[in-house]
């Protein structure tokens, strides 16, 4: 079961806001998911292949070919700054 | 106490593909900024991936190349995390099915050879660029890069010096480009080393704690920030402190590394399979056909140098650093073995190779390195070497004048006969001639007959050079040495 700590470290990673009585909140309705997929574990599945996908079908490949113009005039025209061709994003330090 | 170092490789190959592993947006290096992302590049809302078959190929042929297992279902699986460069919010990549699992690469350090094992190679998308100028305080995000397909190559810690990492990353390299998956341009990123690096007592069995140096592209600076790590690890252990799991950054102009997150600052990154991408299957014909498609590999090549032709383990690996030094010296061999040869028969592939592999490994190395040319762009062809060691072969030439006809072909003189003829740089094999010219030597320096006469060695080799200096190096030195005795006996 996940504790508030839990529950304010995934906000954190998700990049989500929350405050004490959301997180109070989320983590009862988080915990209620993980108690039905506990549920659901108790299936015997030994012996059963795990599924990448829903449905039994396999990625078509995409020729190798330039298919797409530029087009940054269009896509800069909506972006909130730009400059020299650049999209421009609050200051950035790792 | 003996230290004992531990290495891994993590490698970043740039595939040789025209587009992006999955969007049709080009990847051509140096573009203007964010001319070559298109809205899935840029992550709008409603795009979808769909994957390259450009890609998936090569990751087979490398697959093949070293002898892995290809993966015959494998799955794409999103890598989560924050960062302006990379709009999705995640990197689309491989982790539990990578399309490469196992395989083993050989490396020579010196005279010893080694078996690195690969632990994995898996497809995944590059992100895109960060450039921290001052644009008033903003970040300024070129997405060109992001999307371009990259094979990363996992290598098991089986390396235990720098020169053995040093060594796996050239082979790597080697194979690579060999096999015309990855263009290995260095500067511009095309292959990009990750070393994982620590330290234990010699003869423990587990492993000590690691460092991560990230992102080295070049084999200069993958040996020397190994080389400091090291030391850095066993000085921080003598002097009683513990590793501390993290990631680190070499700086080339201090030649030391430093920290750029420990292991509590490291990323979570949720891995889960990527809805948006169904599972990959690699079938049958495809695999023939990119089995077909490869050329002869380094080590085959090597084994075939060595078994038909003589030459040494040494030598065939030299000759095999590269695709295009191997079909080159492979061209001289042909040509020589097509042409008129006076000394056909047993032996003659084990002749010709040897000589055409002494130029190729010398003369000509030697001539390109100190230019700073690849092979590949050499002033003399295979075809044009091949008619010099055709003349050296015949007797036309002795080694010291075939060096000068080198040198005059570098020089764009013209082929060698065509050197040979304007120059008058044919060997003297006239008996005759060179008889006359021994005479007039020998009649031109009593001092030195009397003093071989005597018994003095010495005077023997100074009347050889004295005939050599006459004909200007154009006489054949054993001739000159037999008649010479002969005549000095009668």
């Amino acid at each position: 079961m996940l504790s508030l700590e839990d529950v304010r470290r995934i906000a954190h990673l998700a990049r989500i806001r929350v405050s004490p009585e959301e997180a109070a909140r989320y983590q009862a309705q988080l915990n209620g998911i993980l108690g039905l997929i506990e549920q659901m574990q108790a299936v015997d599945t030994s012996g059963v292949e795990p599924m990448a996908h829903a449905q039994e079908v396999y990625q078509r490949l995409r020729e190798d070919a330039v298919t797409e113009p530029d087009r940054r005039d269009a896509f800069q025209a909506v972006a909130p700054q730009v400059e020299a061709g650049l999209y421009l994003v609050p200051k950035v330090i790792e | 106490m003996q230290w004992e170092t531990v290495i891994g490789l993590e490698v970043h190959t740039q595939l040789t593909t025209r587009s992006k592993i999955f969007s049709g947006a080009p990847i051509e290096f140096g573009a203007a900024p964010n001319t070559q992302a298109c809205a899935v590049d840029l992550a709008l809302p409603g795009v979808l991936p769909v994957l390259n078959r450009g890609a998936v190929e090569r990751a087979i042929k490398f697959g093949l190349a070293i002898g892995a297992r290809l993966n015959r279902v494998n799955v794409f699986a999103r890598k989560n995390y924050f960062y302006p460069d990379l709009p999705k919010g995640y990197q689309i990549s491989q982790f539990e099915l990578p399309i490469v699992e196992g395989g083993e690469l050989a490396i020579q350090v010196g005279d010893a050879s080694k078996v690195i094992r690969l632990t994995r190679a898996h497809l995944e998308e590059d992100a895109g660029k960060s450039l921290h100028e001052d644009f008033h305080g903003c970040t300024g995000i070129d997405l060109n890069r992001a999307g371009t397909p990259l094979l990363e190559i996992v290598s098991e810690p089986d390396m235990r010096s720098a020169k053995e990492a040093v060594a796996y990353a050239r082979a790597l390299y080697n194979l690579v480009t060999w096999i015309g998956i990855c263009d290995g341009n260095m500067q511009e990123g095309s292959f990009r080393v990750d070393a994982n690096v620590s330290v234990r007592p010699a003869g423990q069995k587990e492993f000590g704690t690691r460092r991560e140096i990230k992102n080295l592209n070049s084999f200069r600076f993958l040996e020397q920030a190994i080389d400091y790590e090291v030391r850095w690890q066993i000085e921080r252990i003598e002097d009683g402190h513990a590793i501390q799991q993290a990631t680190v950054l070499f700086d080339p102009d201090s030649g030391a590394t430093r920290m750029m997150r420990t292991k509590e600052e490291a990323h979570d990154y949720r891995y889960f399979p990527d809805p948006d991408l169904l599972p990959v299957r690699l079938d049958d014909a495809l695999i023939a056909r990119m089995q077909s498609e490869l050329p002869e590999l380094p080590q085959a090549k090597q084994a075939r140098y060595q078994s038909d032709w003589g030459l040494s383990a040494y030598d065939a690996a030299t000759l095999t650093a590269s695709h295009a030094l191997a079909e080159y010296f492979e061209a001289v061999v042909a040509k020589l073995l097509v042409s008129p040869r006076p000394q056909a028969g047993e032996g003659q592939g084990e002749r010709v190779a040897k000589l055409a592999a002494n130029w190729v490994m010398g003369e000509l190395s030697g001539t390109l390195n100190k230019e700073g040319l690849d092979i590949a762009e050499s002033r003399i062809g295979a075809a044009s070497l091949a008619g010099l060691l055709a003349r050296l072969q015949d007797g036309t030439l002795s080694g010291k004048l075939a060096k000068e006809v080198f040198a005059a072909m570098w020089a764009g003189e013209g082929e060698a006969d065509a050197i040979i003829e304007a120059k008058g740089l044919k060997q003297m094999s006239d008996t005759g001639e060179i008889e006359r010219i021994l005479d007039e030597v020998l009649a031109a320096n009593p001092k030195s007959v009397e003093e071989f006469r005597a018994g003095k060695d010495k005077a023997f080799n100074a009347l050889v050079g004295q005939v050599m200096k006459a004909t200007r190096g154009k006489a054949n030195p054993q001739q000159v040495n037999e008649l010479l005795k002969k005549k000095l006996a009668g």
